[in-house]
């Protein structure tokens, strides 16, 4: 198993309700999730916005530390360990951001970018950064640009490239393409699903749109006001839905024939 | 794939260019001070005195801008008034610089307590009238080139920690910040490779300002006599000089007014000039 996830609970304080004085109010963001996610699989996470669906990302890349329950990373537990304890297997998992243009140090060279995760792990840079580039398919003479020299797609892929670079086994990907039109969105999801494929990846991926899911992910789970109200193949879930809130999101995906359904 | 947006060439600025011209100048001026000056700065002669600039009728060879009442050398003081002018902007811009946006970015960048204990330090600190603060603190100290550093470091770090804070905190929430940690740097790691070079253009545009208004403050502080003693010129204490005879010498006063004013606006100029030519990200 690359993740297995036990009654993870996370609270952040929230601020719009403190006190002037004394301490926030712990607001409950995730209660209580369990879900498996095995080596090679592409886990989709849906859910509506607000449903904790970046919280529970955030908190299985450490960049969250959970309340309670347990995060194993490949047989280890990370739910508590130091930021010197990751270190070592921060290189293992990568994250993909949903808005590069905040992700992307806007004064570093794309080349920079990518080099950076490789040089703080010691790998030794030379011909990295344009394998990286070339796999996403961009031109090599990109390493020399700036971020804010690329359009929205090209900024998704040195997102992405950056994420590979390191060859990590998981990778989470959060709304990585609500960002962008659909064209660029389908050559995103093509390179991703290509990259699953060659380098072996476990995938995690969050969005809010049920077809975008359909095509990459073999498993689902849909969340919702921090909870899991269904765990299931993608298949099972667009066949026979069971909870009311995804029958409830997949009315929502729009039809190309309104008279259509998708079973 | 292949598009304009990374051929733009930007045009090396007429502001930078002027302002970094006029301050290249000066420094050349001050470090030579004694070999181009026509005459000793301090030499006086009462035969000579109240001599107007070299277009006017009455001049004598030699004082191109004219002498004041005591008949010293106008642009020789001046020139030797640059050196103390320049110093000052450089010491005491560099070092206002240095703590204040140190600690600004610490506060910024850490919250939690280190931001607390610094930016209560700074509220406190900007609770006293700087003016004053100053005056008090030159009086203590004795007048001099140390005691007028020390009181404008006091007196300007609070802007650096106060506007390095704010842009800290705005580029700590940004995703390149989690990135980096995804990717396993260091928090202080961090800090250092993402966050200050974003800020830098700020902190560089802060420094420019701050050393123009060095160069005022010291002139204030000579022209109420608070400075350096009267024996090395000063624009300061010249233009307070100027002040008295302007009805008989306007010259005393007016050469340096004007130095004065360019090399203010120069160094306000030189941080926006810096900005266009060297920082990738146009906004
Ligand atoms: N730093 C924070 N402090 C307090 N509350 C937070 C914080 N971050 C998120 N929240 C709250 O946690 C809940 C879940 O947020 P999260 O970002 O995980 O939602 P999401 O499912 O990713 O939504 P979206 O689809 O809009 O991205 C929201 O109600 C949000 O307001
Ligand atoms: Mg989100």
């Amino acid at each position: 198993m690359m993740y297995q996830i036990r009654d993870l609970h996370l609270s952040l304080p929230d601020m719009t309700r403190k006190p002037i004085l004394g301490h926030a109010p712990q607001m409950n963001i995730l209660k209580g999730l369990s879900f498996d996610i095995p080596k090679g699989a592409v886990l989709g996470i849906v859910g509506g916005s607000g449903s904790g669906k970046s919280t529970l990302g955030r908190a299985m890349v450490r960049l969250l530390e959970p309340t309670a329950g347990q995060i194993m990373f490949d047989g280890k537990d990370i739910s508590h360990a130091s930021e010197d304890e990751l270190r070592p297997l921060r290189k293992r998992f990568q994250m993909i951001f949903q808005d590069p243009m905040s992700s992307l140090n806007p004064r570093r060279r794309v080349g920079g970018i990518i080099a950076g995760p490789l040089r703080l792990h010691g790998v030794d840079v030379s011909g990295k950064v344009d394998e990286a580039l070339e796999m996403v398919g961009l031109p090599r003479h990109f390493a020399t640009r700036y971020p804010h020299e690329l359009s929205g797609g090209q900024r998704q892929r040195v997102g992405i490239a950056r994420a590979i670079a390191l060859r990590p086994d998981f990778i989470l990907a959060d709304e990585i393409v609500s960002g962008l039109d659909v064209s660029s969105q389908a050559q995103v999801l093509n390179l991703l699903e290509e990259l699953v494929r060659d380098l072996g990846l476990t995938l995690a991926f969050i969005s809010h749109d049920l077809s975008v899911i359909r095509r990459l992910c073999s498993r689902v789970i849909v969340l919702r006001n921090g909870e899991i109200v269904e765990a299931t193949e993608t298949v099972k879930l667009f066949d026979t839905p069971q909870a009311d809130y995804t029958k409830e999101l997949l009315q929502a995906i729009p039809l190309p024939d309104p008279g259509q359904t998708w079973t | 794939m292949r598009d304009a947006r990374a051929d733009v060439r930007r045009p090396v600025g007429l502001r930078l260019w002027l302002s970094g011209g006029w301050l290249s100048l000066l420094t050349l001026a001050a470090i030579f001070a004694p070999l181009i000056a026509p005459q000793d700065p301090l030499a006086q002669d009462l035969f000579l005195g109240r001599l107007p600039p070299f277009w006017e009728s009455g001049t004598e060879p030699g004082f191109y801008l004219g002498t004041d009442s005591l008949g010293r050398d106008v642009l020789s003081r001046i020139l030797y008034g640059a050196r103390l002018a320049l110093i000052v902007a450089l010491v005491a811009g560099t070092l206002t610089c240095l703590i204040g946006a140190t600690l600004g970015l610490i506060a910024g960048y850490y919250r939690g307590w280190p931001d607390r204990i610094i930016s209560r330090f700074v509220d406190i600190w900007m609770a006293f009238p700087p003016v004053l603060f100053s005056i008090l603190l030159i009086a203590v100290l004795g007048p001099g080139l140390v005691s007028i550093i020390i009181a404008i470091v006091i007196i300007d770090w609070t802007r650096f920690a106060r506007v390095i804070r704010a842009e800290a905190i705005s580029q700590g929430a940004m995703d390149y910040v989690a990135s980096a940690q995804v990717a396993g740097r260091t928090k202080f790691g961090t800090m250092l490779a993402e966050i200050l070079p974003n800020v830098l253009p700020t902190i560089v545009a802060l420094l420019t300002l701050e050393m123009g208004i060095a160069v005022i403050i010291e002139a204030i502080l000579s022209f109420v006599n608070l400075s350096i003693s009267t024996d090395s010129p000063t624009w300061g204490g010249m233009i307070s000089e100027g002040r008295i005879s302007v009805h008989q010498a306007w010259w005393v006063l007016v050469f340096p007014l004007i130095t004065l004013f360019l090399t203010v606006l120069s160094f306000s100029q030189l941080g926006e000039g810096l900005k266009d030519r060297f920082d990738p990200v146009l906004r």
